[in-house]
This record gives structure tokens, sequence and C-alpha cells, in this order.
């Protein structure tokens, strides 16, 4: 089994995040994994995008092949569209529906809505009044990774929860406890949708 | 065996630890950063007492290096690969006084300028000091071929060039981490690294001599590998991680030879060249190699490449052209988003060098002579809307050069901006130069306290500007250090109106933190209560 991911937003977002969790799930999970990231030229405020890779098997190259990516995850519903080169014809978007608007000639929001819903398969959601409800506002990145946990597929959702475990465990049970709270959130979420 | 998942840049500088690294010199440059950041805040590394501090430059570090290689220690130099430019008289003459302690030079392409202002290749850099060079294709042989390295460099007393490129560097894999050596034993050279002309003769005669060693070398490296299969009709040469590349579009249906350590195995390609009807060379950056495979296989021979268009001519290689290169494609299903809008980067908001750039602004739109020359670093950014306030950014330390020659030429006003970092890297040598010759120039140095744009490392010349500015003969009357707050910007535009009414050199320093490394400091602040 193989899952191609692209993880995409705007420099800031905490997509790099998102990597670490499912990077640690892989490792221990004993899968395969490459994740190319984007570092340096002050990305703060500029698109951000990683190519996350995970195979059963030996996976060779670090970027996605053209129409090869099983699943976009994006903290921005415009910066999806940057990416449809490298999406599957069976690939799903998971995306915030908030755009976040730093730039002058940003796209009519509807429109690019449209465009986006108009994706044969789109799971979309107000990731950041999700995080604030569950009282994480600083965790829409985990309610994300939550809506995407049941696409990924070749990591389980209780993987992936152990993994949020791991990777927080230095900040203190309850920073643990808050980002589990909003990635569940982003599960239930996704159910909802696919009903 | 323990596996960690690392970056390319981590598993050199684990590998690296774990060859018996003495001290690692290196000065901050995207895609090489993580690699001395790794050591630097690595437990086992800190342990071992593992030299690792930023240096002022890449020519600084080289030099360092080659000292402590003199010293019969492993060093390793990280940089780059403009970097390349800036040490290029050290790692050219390190080539003639070989080596000592093994001395390990890496740098890091960036293929498609990902966050660089060109796309050299630093393998002609290797080529050109005729010394060994290493082309890792995954994370694994980044880890793997840094033992090889130090002990190949050690036995041909020679430095050996390391080249990876962006992908690689900022790629993470598992890696499988083997038993550490211990670090060589302080073991001066008794030998004359004096370069005079007679001495420097010989040692040159003595570098030639060893060319057939490194050739043989790579012939029979583990990192080179031939792999039988295909039709006849077509030989692959795949160097570095263009292998991955390769191996994901045809598997194993191909003859291919993978390089990863150079002089070329000249062998196995003239082998391959009698077993196929044409060869592609595959390579990410310049053309290095298909122009040597032409040159040893003869004008007959049909060598395919970025030369015949087979692959593009410039940008980094991926799946999709490499595919394409092969006869393969990865055809494209959905199209081109239509309501989709680029997002550059931005200088942060709350930023200081916003707050500069605010002055600027006004002091270009009331002189519309003026032009301004910027340098490397986020403040380059400084080019684009909101500010487009500079009128050129070509390597470090430029800003000040560039506007002193063209005040020469008598371009008025003729302005500077550069970083604290940039300055001390390769400004003040320039500002000597313009202090000597009194020219009318005004230099910014937008002083944030740190090295911003490759991520907030320690800024060589802290708290010393003022200091180097006078001890290189300016002005006190001449010298302001101002704060950067969109509150204090008239007055800062002021200093700027009245400095360049001035026919001489004038500094200004506008000084405030880096918001970035300011969180952060304040961050661990917090955690340390």
């Amino acid at each position: 089994m193989k899952k191609d991911i692209i993880l995409c937003g705007v420099g800031g977002q905490g997509i790099l995040s998102i990597a670490t969790i499912i990077g640690q799930a892989a490792t221990e999970a004993g899968i395969y994994l490459k994740q190319a990231e984007v570092h340096g030229m002050s990305q703060r405020g500029g698109d951000v995008q990683s190519n996350l890779r995970l195979s059963t098997d030996p996976i060779w190259s670090d970027l996605i092949p053209q129409a090869g990516t099983d699943v976009i995850i994006s903290m921005e519903p415009m910066e999806c569209l940057r990416y449809l080169a490298y999406l599957s014809p069976k690939g799903t978007v998971v995306s915030n529906s908030v755009p976040f608007i730093n730039i002058p000639n940003y796209p009519d929001e509807k429109a690019m809505q449209a465009e986006l819903d108009a994706l044969p398969s789109v799971v979309k959601l107000d990731i950041d009044a999700v995080a604030k409800d569950c009282g994480n506002a600083r965790g829409a990145n985990m309610v994300l990774l939550g809506m995407a946990a049941p696409y990924i597929e070749i990591l389980t959702v209780e993987q992936l929860r152990q993994a949020i475990a791991v990777v927080f465990a230095r900040k203190g049970e309850a920073v643990v406890e808050a980002n589990l709270k909003a990635f569940d959130q982003g599960v239930e979420a996704a159910r909802k949708v696919n009903l | 065996m323990e596996k960690l998942l690392l970056l390319g840049d981590e598993a050199v500088a684990l590998g690296a630890i774990h060859a018996g690294l003495s001290g690692v010199y290196a000065y901050p440059g995207t895609p090489s950063t993580e690699i001395t950041e790794f050591i630097q805040t690595n437990k086992e590394a800190i342990a071992k007492g593992i030299r690792s501090r930023w240096c002022t430059n890449e020519k600084t570090a080289m030099e360092a290096a080659l000292g402590m290689s003199y010293a019969g220690k492993r060093a390793l130099v990280c940089m780059k690969h403009v970097g390349m430019n800036v040490c290029a008289d050290a790692f050219v003459n390190s080539a003639i006084t070989g080596v000592n302690g093994g001395l390990v030079v890496l740098a890091a392409d960036d293929p498609s300028m990902h966050s660089s202002q060109n796309e050299q290749d630093s393998r002609f850099y290797g080529k050109f000091a005729l010394i060994p060079i290493f082309e890792p294709s995954n994370q694994q042989e980044c880890y793997d071929v840094m033992k090889n390295a130090f002990e190949l460099s050690e036995t041909i007393k020679e430095p050996v060039l390391l080249r990876i490129v962006t992908r690689l560097a900022h790629s993470r894999a598992a890696v499988e981490i083997s038993e550490a050596r211990e670090q060589n034993p302080l073991s001066a050279s008794t030998d004359q690294w004096v370069l005079l002309p007679g001495i420097a003769r010989r040692k040159y005669a003595a570098l030639l001599e060893k060319q057939p060693l490194m050739e043989e070398a790579a012939e029979q490296s583990i990192f080179n590998k031939v792999e039988k299969g295909g039709d006849g009709k077509l030989g692959i040469i795949a160097c570095g991680i263009a292998y991955n590349y390769v191996k994901e579009a045809i598997g194993n249906e191909g003859n291919i030879l993978k390089v990863s350590q150079y002089p070329l195995p000249v062998k196995q390609i003239q082998q391959m060249a009698a077993e196929n009807d044409a060869i592609i060379v595959i390579e990410d950056g310049q053309p290095v190699v298909e122009q040597d495979v032409k040159a040893l296989l003869g004008t007959g021979y049909p060598v395919k490449g970025r030369l015949t268009g087979d692959l593009p001519r410039t940008g980094e290689l991926n799946p999709d052209n490499v595919a394409a290169a092969l006869g393969k494609s990865n055809d494209v299903h959905f199209a081109p988003a239509t309501h989709l809008a680029g997002r550059p980067p931005q200088l942060c908001q709350g930023c200081g060098h916003r707050d500069v750039y605010g002055a600027l602004r006004e002091i270009i739109d009331e002189y519309p002579d003026a032009r301004v020359f910027g340098d490397i670093g986020c403040y380059t950014l400084g080019a684009l809307p909101p500010f487009k306030a500079l009128s050129s950014c070509v390597d470090m330390g430029a800003s000040i050069t560039m506007a002193k020659g063209a005040a020469d030429a008598g371009l008025r006003p003729a302005i500077a901006v550069i970083g604290d970092s940039t300055f001390t890297h390769s400004g003040m040598t320039g500002l000597l130069d313009a202090i000597n010759d009194n020219s009318p120039i005004t230099v910014i140095i937008s002083d944030n306290l740190t090295t911003g744009m490759t991520g907030g490392q320690d800024s060589a010349g802290l708290n010393k500007y003022e200091a180097i500015c006078l001890g290189l003969g300016m002005d006190p009357a001449h010298l302001h250090v101002v704060t950067p707050l969109p509150k204090n910007i008239p007055a800062i535009a002021q200093t700027i109106r009245d400095e360049i009414a001035y026919e001489g050199v004038s500094v200004i320093i506008p000084r405030r933190e880096c918001i970035q490394t300011f969180a952060r400091h304040a961050r661990e602040n917090k955690n340390n209560k």
C-alpha cells in the first residue's frame, strides 16, 4: 500500500507540525516514509507545501509525481488549487474553508470556493471555528489532521492519536489533551461530512 | 540497528559526528544550514566537544577547517553553493597543500533557485580543484558517505567535496545508524604547506599524480553501481538524486549507471556505451557529466541530456521531467485552477526592516535619481511591493561596493542597504574602500541582531557594529543608530535626508531585534522559569 500526501498552506499556519505527527506515526508503524519540506527565504506569509510519501514498500523519489497525490491536506482553501496537477483522479482534498487573505490580488472568494467544491472529492470545514469551540484556538491544524485521518488509510486514526501524544508529550499533559480533543473533533466532522 | 527520521542535512551531520569529526565550520545558507545546527544541538556532539560555532563567512570557515586538518583532526566545512565562490581561493589551494586530518567540504546546491540567486553546480569546483566528489542519492547515503569521504581524504591526503541538492538536504527519511568512530588525536603535519612557487609546483605535480588513485576509488566505489537491464537502446547515467527519479519512472527495467562518486567511473561508462546505442545523462544542476561523457565517447556517439533538450536546460529534476526524458509520462488529470493567485514570501508583520523601507520609500519618492543597492537577506524582499525600494541584489556585500562604484561614476544619491550578518560576512572591506576614497554614499546597516533569513543564527558582529565602523575610520558625526519603529519612520527619513546631503561616507544603523528571534527568546525565557 502507498499513500502520497501534499500538505499545504501559508507559512506559519503549522503544516510542518502535521508532517511531524504523520512522520512519527509512520516511524512507529515501521512503514517507509519520505517527506520533502520547503525551508528558508523567510516563507512566512508565502505559500508553503510539503510532499509526504508513505508506503509499505521502499520509496524512490522524494517528490510526488504529477497526478499521483492521494490526499491534499490544506490549511487554506485557495492553496489546494495550486497543486491540482499533482492530484490523482481519485484523490481527496481536505481543507480549511476559511481563506487567509494577505495578498492584494486574492481571487474572488465565491468563485474560488466554487472551483474547489467542483472537485470530485472535497472535505471542507471552518477548522478555526471548530478549534475555538473546543477551547484550543491554536489547534486548527490538529482539527485538519483529524479530518484527513480517515483518508490517510495506511495509518489508523488510533496510530495518529498516539503520535500526537508522543510529539506533544514534552509540552505537558494539558497540551496533549487539548490537541487530541481538536483532532477528535476533526475526525468527527469528517464522519458527518461523509454521512 | 537504530533508525532515525532525518533530513538529508541532518544525516550528513550525524554521519560526520560518527565519522570522528572534531570541528564543523560554516556560515548559514539555505539549504545547508541544518547541518551545522544539528551538530550545535546534538548531545553526542556536545559531549565530544565538537567545535561548531558559526563563522563570519565561508572563507574563514574553509581556512579554519584546513587549519584543523593541518593539526591532524577531521573537519567539515558546510555552505550553500554560492558560498563556494566566497571560499574558492582557500578551497582550490587546499587541494594544492593537501590535507593531514580528513577534510570534507560540503556544498548544498539549489537547482531551481528556491532560495538563491543562481543555480551554479558545485561539481565544477570539485573538478576545477582536481579532487574527489561524493554525491549521495538519499538520506541513508548522506549518512554512510561521511565515513568513506573522511577515509578517502586521509588516504589520498586531499580534501573531498560532498555535493547535495535542496531536495535531498530538506527531505526526511529513516536512516540506519552505525557505530561511532573516535576523533583523531592531535598530530600536526610536519610537511610545509607554504605555497611559494617552487613548493606549489611540486605539490601541484603531486596532486596530478594522485588523479589515477581518485579514478580507481570511484570505479571501485560502493556508491557507484551498475544495474543491468534494458534492451540495449539506451543506457542511463543517473547522478546523485537523479537515480531516485529514474527508479521511480522505470523501476528495474533499465541499464543504469548510478554515479555518487567522482571522478567519473570511466570504465563503466565505456562499457555502457559498448552495450547501448545511446546514453542519456540525468543529473541535477548543470550538464557537468553530460559534457564529460560527450568528450569521453567522441562526437559519433549519441549522448542525451540537458544540452540536447531531452531534459530541461534549467531548473531541478523531478519525477515528471525525468519520466518524460525516459519516454514515460505522468499525465495530469485536473486542469490548472483559474481562481488562483501567487503568494510570494513577505517581510513579517512588525519586522524592523519594514520600517527601514517605509523611510526609504519616502526618500526614493523625493529623489527620482536615487538608487538603493541591496544585499542578501530577508531585507531583499524590500524589492517587492509594497516597497519596491531596491535596484540591485547580487552577492554578499555588493550593496556597499556597488553604491560606491555608482557614486564614483557620479550617481547621487547612492544608498546601500545591508544586514548586520551580511555586513560582517563581506561588507566591512567594501566600507573600508569607501572610507579611504571618501565616497559619497549612505550605508544603512539594518541590524536585527541575527542572521534572519536562514532562521535566526548568531550574527558574528553582534554589539560591535559602531566599533567596527569607527575602527575602519568612519567620522563619528556621520554614524547614527536609530530604532526602526513605525512611529520613527519620519525621523529616520530625515536622518537619511541629512546624510544624503553629505559628500562622504555615512552609516545609519537601524537596530531592533528580529521579531522571530524575539518571540523565540520570549518562549525560552518563559519555559526556563
